[in-house]
């Protein structure tokens, strides 16, 4: 059963007489009731991915091919207002990267609260209020942080904020970018600690949580979607996709993790040469040819396809055979 | 041989205009770098760190302590000549490249300032530049004549390693040198800096709040809590038996590819 079904969706960027072609041709699902990780090196177009998945566009960015269908609705083509209205809050919802600056620093944080309800429903203030306290309770946030403003909170609880906020009219889907990056790692471990509480306790059905740190997604992630200059090369079970990668760049990104653990210790680091390619002028036939070590004449040429070598495990690379 | 001693070193900020208040940033701590030895300095944001290394770099006034390198109270240093000297041999990679580059100056300029330290090489510089550039992976005519807004955080890392490069100094303090560079690519930098040590006999004092980091890079781990160095020891030793509990904590929380956090 999938939440979300997107099919051959190209989001351009367009600027003066050319195209940023940051997700160029992605099919991509979201099963209900699962944590589906996205992970890729940066401008790889993760987030111009994750915001074109809700529709969250707006120029110079633009949806030009695809189609994506969310809970059984088509919302590629829905208008912007209707999005705002049945649509983003209620079925979808984003924690964007920049979220932890983007709380306005003269509002109180139930005032933020006050704004999203008095949108989407006729409960009075007080209602409002006594609700999302009990919800703060239950997500062990003290109440008390909603009386704060937003300079008055360490980062890692202005992220749990955001969360408890972005959820709280329940909705079937939540989309994190990078949620964690700019935290330490005993403050990374609250945060996806509340996300692993919110999908426990059902009041979100699934997730998708983009990050460049394979680790993390190793805690959380069900599945694990690798994105490469506007494409998705590889997905796989999170088991599949750390024990035994099959696409090139999946190997690399894996091997370049520097946990600290035997495993990774005896398996050695190493890192993949280059650098990500400039998506206004992307590489010929497969993207990733200049820097892969296994690249054919081939691959220069035609684009890989994407191959399904098993039920639920996709793979775009022209030697796909050789490696499994 | 040991090359840079600290000792006692503290610092305390004092902030506020009316109501004056103390920050005790960095109490007390003291230690030895020698030659050639890769030091990492972890601990979480707001530990020190940045502090400690500004002191041993002379951008910040030390409270009280010393800091002597090759013998030399590196606070005592006053003729131009002496600081130049200290300059040339104890260079610093800073958290925030962007606020160390001036952005009006193009980033052949930002690297020809080396050689105002070095004197004549007699050799040719653009060449040498360019050299340094593709070491660290840069392509020379994508970043040369252009400003440090223009490139990505992870770029103005590696023009702070490709500097290094050129002035080869025996001494770098690296303060979260790699964290814009992608994971994916950050070995081959990090690998640069061991090649600076293993051809030129450079020490290492690395700071970063990554543990994985540390593990792989260093000789020595210390581990700041606090305004103190709570632990220290060799990475396997920091890694396998953790002394103080924010060691244990810290080791607990850093997420692992192979194992879960328990109550996953
Ligand atoms: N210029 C300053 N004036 C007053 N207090 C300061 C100043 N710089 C740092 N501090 C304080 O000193 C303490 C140590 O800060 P420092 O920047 O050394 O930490 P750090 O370990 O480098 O942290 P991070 O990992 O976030 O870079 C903190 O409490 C910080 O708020
Ligand atoms: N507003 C914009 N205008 C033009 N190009 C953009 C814009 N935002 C992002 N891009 C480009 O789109 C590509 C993908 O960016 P992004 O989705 O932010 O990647 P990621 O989230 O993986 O780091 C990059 O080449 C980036 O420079
Ligand atoms: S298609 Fe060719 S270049 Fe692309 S990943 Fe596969 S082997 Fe490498
Ligand atoms: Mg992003
Ligand atoms: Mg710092």
């Amino acid at each position: 059963m999938t939440l979300l079904e997107a099919e051959h969706v190209k989001a351009y960027y367009s600027i003066r007489n050319s195209y940023v072609k940051a997700v160029d041709d992605v099919s991509l699902s979201v099963d209900r009731g699962a944590i589906l990780g996205l992970a890729g090196e940066s401008g790889c177009g993760k987030s111009t991915l994750v915001n074109t998945l809700m529709m969250n566009i707006r120029p110079p960015l633009r949806l030009i091919d695809g189609t994506i269908v969310l809970d059984g609705i088509k919302i590629s083509e829905m208008s912007r207002s209707k999005l705002k209205k049945d649509v983003w809050g209620i079925l979808v919802s984003i924690v964007p990267q920049s979220a932890l600056n983007a709380l306005m620093p003269t509002k109180k944080i139930v005032d933020f609260v006050k704004d999203i309800f008095h949108y989407h429903t006729d409960m009075s203030r007080a209602e409002i209020v006594s609700m999302v306290r009990k919800r703060f309770e239950e997500l062990n946030l003290s109440p008390e942080i909603l009386h704060l403003y937003p300079h008055e909170l360490s980062g890692g609880m202005k992220q749990r904020v955001v969360i408890a906020i972005s959820t709280l009219l329940n909705p079937k889907l939540l989309i994190v970018d990078e949620p964690t990056s700019a935290l330490d790692v005993s403050t990374q471990k609250q945060v996806i600690k509340l996300l692993v509480d919110l999908h426990r306790a059902k009041i979100i059905e699934s997730m998708v949580f983009v990050t460049h740190d394979l680790a993390i997604l190793r805690q959380i992630a069900d599945k694990i979607a690798i994105m490469y200059a506007g494409k998705i090369v590889e997905v796989a079970s999170t088991d599949d996709i750390l024990y035994t990668p099959l696409h090139p760049y999946t190997r690399g990104l894996v091997n370049a993790v520097m946990t600290p653990e035997s495993e990774v210790r005896k398996r050695g680091i190493t890192f993949i040469a280059g650098e990500p390619p400039n998506l206004l002028n992307p590489p010929s036939g497969c993207r990733f040819h200049p820097r892969c070590p296994y690249a054919k004449p081939i691959c220069k040429e035609v684009e890989p396809p994407i191959i399904e070598v098993r039920d639920d495990r996709i793979v775009a690379c022209h030697l796909v055979e050789s490696f499994m | 041989m040991v090359i840079l001693e600290v000792e006692n070193l503290t610092k305390i900020y004092v902030v506020g205009l009316l109501r004056k208040k103390e920050i005790l940033a960095v109490n007390n701590i003291s230690f030895r770098v020698s030659e050639k030895e890769f030091i990492s300095l972890v601990g979480e944001s707001g530990s020190g760190k940045t502090t400690t290394a500004r002191m041993i770099l002379r951008l910040l006034k030390p409270t009280s302590g010393s800091i002597r390198f090759q013998g030399r109270d590196v606070w005592s240093l006053k003729k131009m000549e002496d600081l130049k000297w200290y300059w040339r041999q104890v260079h610093g990679i800073f958290q925030d490249p962007f606020a160390s580059y001036n952005p009006l100056y193009r980033i052949d300029r930002v690297l020809n300032q080396v050689f105002n330290l070095i004197g004549d090489i007699g050799a040719d510089r653009e060449s040498l530049i360019r050299e340094a550039l593709k070491e660290v992976g840069l392509r020379p005519d994508e970043v040369l004549g252009r400003y440090p807004h223009e490139l990505s955080g992870g770029q103005r890392q590696r023009i702070m390693v490709a500097r290094c490069y050129l002035l080869k100094p025996r001494l770098i303090l690296a303060d979260e040198p790699v964290s814009m560079i992608d994971a994916s690519t950050r070995a081959g930098v990090l690998n640069l800096f061991s090649r600076l040590r293993d051809e030129y006999g450079t020490s290492v004092i690395f700071i970063t709040h990554d543990l994985g980091l540390a593990y792989y890079v260093s000789d020595r781990i210390m581990i700041m809590y606090r305004g103190e160095i709570v632990e220290e020891g060799s990475p396997e030793e920091v890694m396998e038996n953790p002394q103080h509990p924010y060691t244990r904590k810290l080791r607990e929380d850093v997420p692992l590819l192979y194992r879960k956090w328990s109550g996953f």
